[in-house]
């Protein structure tokens, strides 16, 4: 690897690992309330109900990629976003950035560290503090940690809303003035104001409409270049993320079933699950076709299906998958894929 | 050919707010076809669910259907009395929402809110609408549908509540059914699977839909034609193939221009620029001027809307892909 950095101390070299997730999981457990634990003392068959959100991902991200992150609602999309984020700690597993995990350093650098890493929510509605002025929800962040001065505060909100696609001149007005695609904006603007380079975008256009939403994409596409940020775009909606994204991660009930540059996840998806989730994606090019068809329901993450999570709706299914876990293995250069059929051949 | 299901000419439904006159549903006019799918596509506030909720009668206060006529099967629904028109909800006219908890009583067990659908409006034995209630659910592809009759709609997932919901819309083979978004809240797979259904139960019962959606690609599979409404107006109607690959008016193209799969990968996405307008205070002339690339100053006045190419209308003075444009 060449040490060629002659900028300032946080340029890294491209191409390596910004984000590095290791076994990464995060459970959430419902603890037995008081009726709950006599009752499991006198040996009533009750236990404390475990979801496994997010079980034990490996995922890489590594400096100005795009990656896209694709699920179904529960598969841990949005809860490894937030532990990406380091909103969230996670249960187990590690979390690296620039190679270094957060929870080793000092109060004042993890706190340095993660400020460069920011996240954009899906809800630009529930997102904004509804009694605080656009100005303060951009310049606040700035202001408290030093990246901004009161003298300079005023030129700076500034400079973040126009960079955002926001009229500056709307700075005092308040979160409930503006439309969807502007809220959004808002968003946007205050996340970039503390200067990161990693940023996490949650469902970020999913509520907007369409048009509206190639407004923000193209915003999302141009800052990237702009400011040489790197994103993790969690998005349920396969169109969007092919369009942005350089590499594609899919997720189904916490685990990571297949990971590959996009053009070969679009051309030739390996995993049982990510062939029928692009059937089953309406496309503006098919007409009056009949609609493909996945049987059966995503099931509960409370009680996910044992062996391969999938095989209860998969058209390949064996014996091997309703007992063995599959493990995620390179299929071709940059894919790879959890799925027994790979095995078989 | 027979006589069109549904025809509605020249409707308006306008909302009377202390702020003002909002003329949600502004001149619009369509003919839903016997066992044809019609795709009503617009963004938020362009008036689509407005007019699907004037069909079935169930805009409230302040908004009141102001003019124009619904004709079903020949009748005007603006002008039959609420009994009359409550004779038909649910029997020959039905509507699925986007969220199925506004169909389904959550207190009640699904057999009781079906069986009192079956009986509101047809005399039989409860063991014969139990029966009917049975055979429609397996027909929307819910397994085991005698334990699930004897369910709650919360021990149902989404997409099953859906599948519910739009069993109850067809307990009595309505002709015509309103679907509000009906897939909009449901997970990609889910959607496939109840898109599969519904387009199945128009091919089999001659049932006509109304497909209100935001989602151009749904409608690209799903309807027979389509209309796309802009700031209360139909802005363009026709074949979805020809609508679709050639559109006439500048906010169709717009529209389709911004859906990710249209354009190359990396690229600017071609957006529209601005926002809709408010619908409290809409500029005079064409609503969409301020945001249409071909805007001039002809787009001052109203333009109307006029059959351009055969089957093909739109509400454009400078309309795109016309013979004498392409040829130019």
């Amino acid at each position: 690897m060449s040490a060629t950095t002659t900028a300032p101390a946080r340029a890294i070299d491209a191409g390596s690992p910004m984000m590095e997730l290791r076994g990464v999981s995060r459970r959430f457990e419902k603890k037995l309330d008081f009726a709950g634990r006599i009752a499991k003392r006198l040996g009533a068959p009750v236990r404390e109900e475990v979801v496994h959100a997010v079980d034990n991902v490996d995922l890489t991200i590594r400096k100005g990629e795009v990656v896209g992150l694709v699920g179904e609602s529960g598969c841990g999309k949005s809860t490894l976003g937030r532990m990406v984020a380091g909103i969230m700690p996670p249960s187990d597993g590690t979390i690296l950035r620039n190679g270094v995990d957060i929870r080793s350093l000092s109060h004042a650098a993890a706190k340095e560290m993660k400020l460069r890493t920011q996240m954009i929510f899906q809800d630009p509605y529930a997102s904004l503090n509804p009694r605080m002025r656009v100005a303060d929800i951009v310049g606040e962040a700035p202001l408290v940690h030093g990246i901004t001065t009161r003298t300079g505060y005023e030129a700076y909100v500034d400079e973040q809303m126009r960079r955002a696609g926001l009229d500056p001149a709307f700075k005092r007005r308040y979160p409930h003035q503006f439309s969807g695609g502007q809220r959004q904006r808002i968003g946007i603007a205050r996340a970039l104001a503390v200067k990161p380079d990693f940023i996490v975008c949650d469902e970020a256009v999913a509520a907007l409409d369409v048009s509206i939403q190639a407004q923000i994409l193209n915003l999302f596409m141009r800052l990237r270049t702009e400011l040489d940020l790197t994103y993790l775009f969690i998005s349920h909606d396969l169109g969007v993320v092919e369009h942005l994204s350089d590499r594609v991660v899919i997720m189904y009930l916490g685990r990571v079933v297949e990971e590959a540059p996009t053009e070969t996840v679009f051309s030739q998806p390996n995993h049982p699950y990510t062939q029928s989730l692009l059937a089953s994606v309406p496309r503006i090019e098919n007409r009056k076709r009949a609609f493909a068809v996945v049987k059966g329901e995503i099931p509960s993450p409370l009680n996910p299906p044992p062996g391969c999570h999938f095989h209860p709706r998969c058209p390949h299914a064996m014996e091997r998958c309703k007992v063995e876990k599959p493990v995620l293995k390179e299929v071709a250069p940059g894919q790879r894929s959890a799925c027994h059929l790979n095995d078989a051949a | 050919m027979a006589a069109p299901t549904l025809e509605v000419r020249n409707l308006r439904t306008h909302f009377f707010t202390r702020a003002g006159i909002v003329k949600a549903v502004d001149d619009v006019s369509f003919t839903v076809e016997r066992g044809k799918v019609l795709g009503l596509v617009g963004e938020s506030g362009s008036g689509k669910s407005v007019t699907g909720f004037s069909i079935i009668g169930l805009v409230d206060p302040p908004g009141r259907v102001t003019g124009g006529q619904i004709l079903f099967q020949g009748r005007d629904l603006a002008k039959i009395s609420e009994e009359e028109m409550r004779d038909l909800r649910g029997n020959r006219i039905a509507m699925i929402f986007q969220d199925p908890m506004m169909t389904l009583n959550p207190v009640l067990r699904i057999d009781t809110q079906m069986i009192e659908t079956v009986q509101a409006h047809k005399k039989v034995s409860r063991e014969e609408a139990r029966q009917r209630a049975r055979d429609t659910l397996g027909m929307v592809g819910i397994p085991s549908p005698d334990e699930r009759l004897m369910a709650y709609p919360h021990q149902f997932s989404g997409g099953m509540r859906q599948r519910v919901a739009i069993a109850i819309a067809l307990l009595h083979e309505p002709d015509l059914i309103v679907a509000d978004e009906p897939t909009t809240a449901l997970d990609v797979t889910i959607q496939g699977q109840i898109l599969a259904e519904v387009q199945k139960l128009a091919q089999t019962t001659g049932t006509s839909l109304i497909w209100i959606t935001h989602d151009l690609s749904v409608v690209a599979g799903l309807a027979d034609d389509v209309a796309v409404m802009y700031a209360g107006r139909i802005v363009e109607k026709g074949p979805v193939s020809e609508v679709l690959d050639a559109p006439l008016h500048p906010y169709t193209a717009g529209l389709i221009g911004s859906v990710p799969s249209r354009n190359k990968r990396g690229e600017p996405l071609r957006q529209i620029p601005g926002m809709t307008p408010s619908l409290l205070n809409l500029p005079p002339g064409c609503a969409f001027r301020s945001r249409c690339p071909r805007a001039a100053e002809a787009c001052m006045a109203e333009p109307g809307i006029s059959e351009i190419l055969p089957g093909r209308e739109t509400r454009c003075f400078f309309p795109m892909n016309t013979p004498a444009e392409q040829a130019a």
